[in-house]
């Protein structure tokens, strides 16, 4: 069976993932990935041109609280499970350059 | 088990006084250590907040209050249900020593009728997986036998309430994640109509498929906890706002039309022992007045991959949040997208990041239509075919599983044959229909399996009154 992922594939796909992996794991993922989608041809392979897609099993309407105010999560609470923070805010690295 | 009581008659007796909530729970704490060393069914155990509540039950008595329906009754939470400040960690490094700032709407309910959490039970990291092998602080074993698995992913749960710790369990069910370790340890599991139960506060895998549900050792358990449970919540919007009525206590099937799924009951794969409990089920409602036919379900046969084409996009776009900023495990890094893949490498497991990577490339530029687009569409035929056949049929029947439990590390190094396990209850998530699961025989090797009765969506009242009458067959 000839691998439908390739290893450079599995790369991109986990910097979409924000995952970062070794090269054996992305060896692994390719091989171990090729065999569930070749799996999932019977699917892929249908004629289902005239069909519609379901998103979610039961018709959604949308539902809307009433707008009145309460109270919400406790701000200190919530900021005690960050692994940083600072000023009574979450503390993150550097998202842009030093010059901007 | 010890004589263990049910749910049903430990509230009565919790109500009437005659039986303190105090000593159920030093019992159900008792039967948990005793077994616990070599089962590994919870990660965490409650004892504490359970004595407090259990004391404040029994004031409660004391004055002349009513507690409610589940009165004192010990029951374990899968670990993806979030109880504010308890640990809750999906069985997962990446949310170890998290507590959570609110609870479950589930779990609000419990306590409302008198229940006492005393157990937060093993899974599959963020429930994905079929045997409860995939939790980062180790797998959960079988009480039936050791060297087994207890199916999964509410592995743990199935096996608390199979090992007597407690009669009743919540778990959660994405594609049979509630029945199949029901049946691969002997008691019932049940997996109610997509948007019957809020899922506020369940940890998401994937949201259109999850639903949480009751374990228990009798069908009438079930009924008494899902009916707890159910109902609209304004903090879930795709709980449906309808109120449910009441499921009833009834076990007469004469006259009710039963079909048995040819394609995962005939299916290669199945058990002889599995095939033949089923067939026997069936023979014995015909007994009691049903009538039995065979009848095709086409679609089922696409159900599998077409599930391990949904659930893994999902849970990639749900799992997005653990990023190392707002709870959990952070490891540092130059800058921030370093810093939340270095997290998500450290923080999750082998299944999890195969199942983001898988779901990321079936939603990515130039695949979505040919996988994601696809597993959609093969949705709506399930649900077409579902729908033909309930023109004939009231419910349902097929096995749970394709086999009984099967020995721990069987199936860790290939994937595809551990998605399998999932075969017969996959399409029921698909739907978004009901289906439960109730022990009736045993395989080869002596252990449990379980019998599934399938009803359309709302279709409960009369998918437990089929599921009674099968137990009271045993």
């Amino acid at each position: 069976m000839s691998p439908r992922i390739s290893p450079e594939q599995v790369r991109h796909v986990a910097n979409l993932a924000r995952l970062s992996i070794t090269d054996s794991e992305a060896s692994q993922l390719a091989e171990e990935l090729g065999v569930i989608l070749e799996h999932a041809e019977d699917v892929a392979a249908l004629d289902l041109s005239d069909i519609e897609p379901t998103a979610h099993p039961i018709h959604l309407t949308n539902v809307l609280r009433d707008d009145a105010p309460r109270p919400s999560l406790d701000r200190d609470e919530v900021l005690a499970a960050a692994p940083a923070t600072e000023d009574r805010r979450f503390r993150v690295p550097r998202i842009m350059g030093e010059t901007q | 088990m010890t004589g263990a009581k049910t749910a049903v008659e430990t509230a009565a007796a919790v109500r009437s006084g005659d039986r303190s909530a105090r000593s159920v729970v030093e019992e159900a704490l008792a039967a948990i250590s005793s077994r616990e060393e070599e089962l590994h069914a919870c990660n965490e155990v409650m004892a504490d907040s359970a004595r407090a509540r259990a004391g404040a039950i029994d004031a409660a008595v004391a004055h002349g209050e009513d507690p409610g329906p589940l009165a004192g009754v010990p029951i374990a939470l899968k670990d993806n249900l979030c109880v504010q400040g308890e640990l809750t960690t999906c069985s997962s490094k990446i949310l170890e020593g998290w507590r959570p700032p609110y609870t479950a709407t589930v779990v609000e309910r419990l306590l409302a009728a008198g229940a006492i959490p005393i157990a937060k039970t093993n899974l599959d990291e963020f429930a994905m997986g079929s045997s409860t092998e995939n939790s980062a602080f180790g797998p959960t074993r079988n009480p039936h036998d050791m060297t087994r698995v207890p199916g999964g992913s509410s592995g743990g749960s199935a096996a608390a309430v199979s090992a007597g710790y407690v009669p009743l369990a919540l778990g959660s069910d994405t594609g049979g994640s509630i029945r199949q370790p029901a049946a691969f340890c002997g008691v019932v599991g049940v997996k109610p109509t997509y948007g019957r139960v809020s899922r506020y506060g369940l940890i998401a895998f994937a949201s259109s498929l999850d639903q949480i549900g009751p374990f228990a050792t009798t069908v009438d358990d079930a009924a008494l906890l899902l009916e707890t449970i159910w109902g609209p919540d304004q903090m879930d919007s795709t709980s449906i706002p309808s109120q449910p009525d009441p499921i009833g206590a009834g076990s007469d099937v004469s006259g009710l039309r039963i079909g048995i799924i040819e394609e995962l009951t005939d299916l290669e794969g199945i058990a002889p022992e599995v095939r033949a409990s089923v067939e026997r089920a069936a023979s014995g409602l015909e007994g009691s007045g049903a009538h039995i036919e065979r009848v095709s379900i086409p679609s089922c046969a696409y159900g599998l991959s077409a599930y391990y084409l949904i659930a893994p996009a999902e849970a990639s776009s749900n799992l997005a949040r653990y990023d190392g900023v707002r709870y959990g495990l952070r490891v540092d890094g130059a800058d921030v997208a370093e810093m939340n893949a270095k997290t998500r490498a450290a923080g999750f497991g082998a299944e999890v990041k195969r199942r983001i990577m898988l779901g990321t490339y079936a939603l990515s530029a130039g695949y979505y239509d040919a996988y994601y687009g696809q597993a959609q569409k093969v949705r709506t035929l399930i649900i077409g075919d579902f729908a033909q056949a309930y023109e004939r049929f009231d419910v349902l029947l097929s096995p749970t599983a394709p086999t009984e439990a099967f020995k721990i590390g069987a199936k860790t190094a290939d994937p595809l044959a551990m998605y399998m396990s999932d075969i017969c209850t996959i399409p029921t998530n698909l739907a978004g229909h009901a289906a439960m699961s109730v022990p009736f025989g045993t395989g080869a090797e002596g252990l449990p399996i379980g019998v599934q009765v399938l009803a359309p969506a709302l279709g409960e009242s009369v998918m437990f009154t089929v599921a009674r009458a099968v137990e009271g067959l045993r």
